[in-house]
């Protein structure tokens, strides 16, 4: 059991680790579509990654329940898919729409 | 064609049906029997947005994209600790620029895979697709990333080695 614990805190950790970097790479970048170069591949992996340590906390804690985890493990497929669609759309409506992109040297927008 | 409609409307079938089982979890006649009355409806009005009657082979491309996942998995975790990198430098390390080519694709689920493995594959971010060409517009956060997709061009290979669709 301790085993299984700390293979979810890792996890966890690592979630935790990669959504707060997405978080620092959205104040930090200088324009939109570098901002989302950090929401977009860091929310996937650190989501997918929270969603994974719950998936196998729930399924040695209450084994009972089997469904669970399997929506679960739905979620994450869904994420993955979802998450690089949703950026796609952002960047097409701003390049479309006119945003200029950063180039090295220019002030942050 | 014919072929390919039966596959899609069974395939269609299985998947709802496998969603309905999982995400109700009761096994008795009744909601089972709704289950497959609801799977029937939807499987009728919507078979093929999943599976497009038309192409061939979607067996053996679909195990080939079962194959070709995991490659995708460990390149998104590469892309995160590239992008941890260049947010956590105190000089962020980034020079970004648009870059653009062509590629062999032109069935549409080839090319959403392709521009979704762009968007979680270290550096890029898919923008554009332009379908009749396979034409792709893609911000590149650095050089090098860029340089992976318009020089090696080992992404274009795979996802074209998944779906068979190389340069005609």
């Amino acid at each position: 059991m301790v085993i299984i614990h700390g293979i979810v805190v890792a996890f966890l950790g690592a979630g935790l680790f990669f959504t707060f970097v997405g978080s620092i790479g959205l104040l930090r970048f200088p324009d939109f579509y570098t901002r989302l170069h950090a929401t977009g591949k860091c929310d996937t992996l650190g989501g997918g990654l929270i969603i994974l340590g719950l998936l196998l906390y729930h399924l040695f804690q209450y084994p009972g329940t089997p469904l669970v985890p399997a929506k679960l493990l739905f979620l994450v497929l869904f994420v993955f898919i979802a998450n690089p669609t949703a950026t796609h759309a952002l960047m097409k409506a701003a390049y479309k729409t006119g945003v200029k992109p950063w180039c090295l040297g220019e002030r942050r927008q | 064609m014919m072929e390919g409609r039966k596959f899609g409307i069974v395939l269609t079938f299985c998947i709802m049906a496998l969603f309905w089982v999982l995400l109700s979890g009761m096994f008795d006649a009744f909601h089972l029997i709704s289950g497959l009355i609801c799977c029937s409806i939807v499987t009728f009005l919507s078979h093929d947005l999943l599976v497009k009657g038309r192409s061939q082979k979607q067996f053996l491309k679909s195990i080939r994209l079962a194959l070709y996942i995991p490659w995708e998995f460990w390149q998104i975790v590469l892309a995160n600790i590239d992008v941890a990198y260049r947010v956590l430098h105190p000089r962020m390390p980034i020079d970004p620029l648009i870059i653009e080519f062509e590629t062999s694709l032109r069935g549409e689920f080839s090319l959403v895979t392709l521009a979704n493995s762009i968007t979680l594959t270290p550096g890029t971010i898919t923008i554009l697709v332009e379908p009749e060409r396979g034409k792709f517009w893609v911000h590149a956060i650095a050089k090098e990333p860029g340089d992976a997709l318009l020089v090696d061009q080992t992404m274009q290979k795979k996802v074209a080695d998944v779906f068979m669709e190389w340069e005609r």
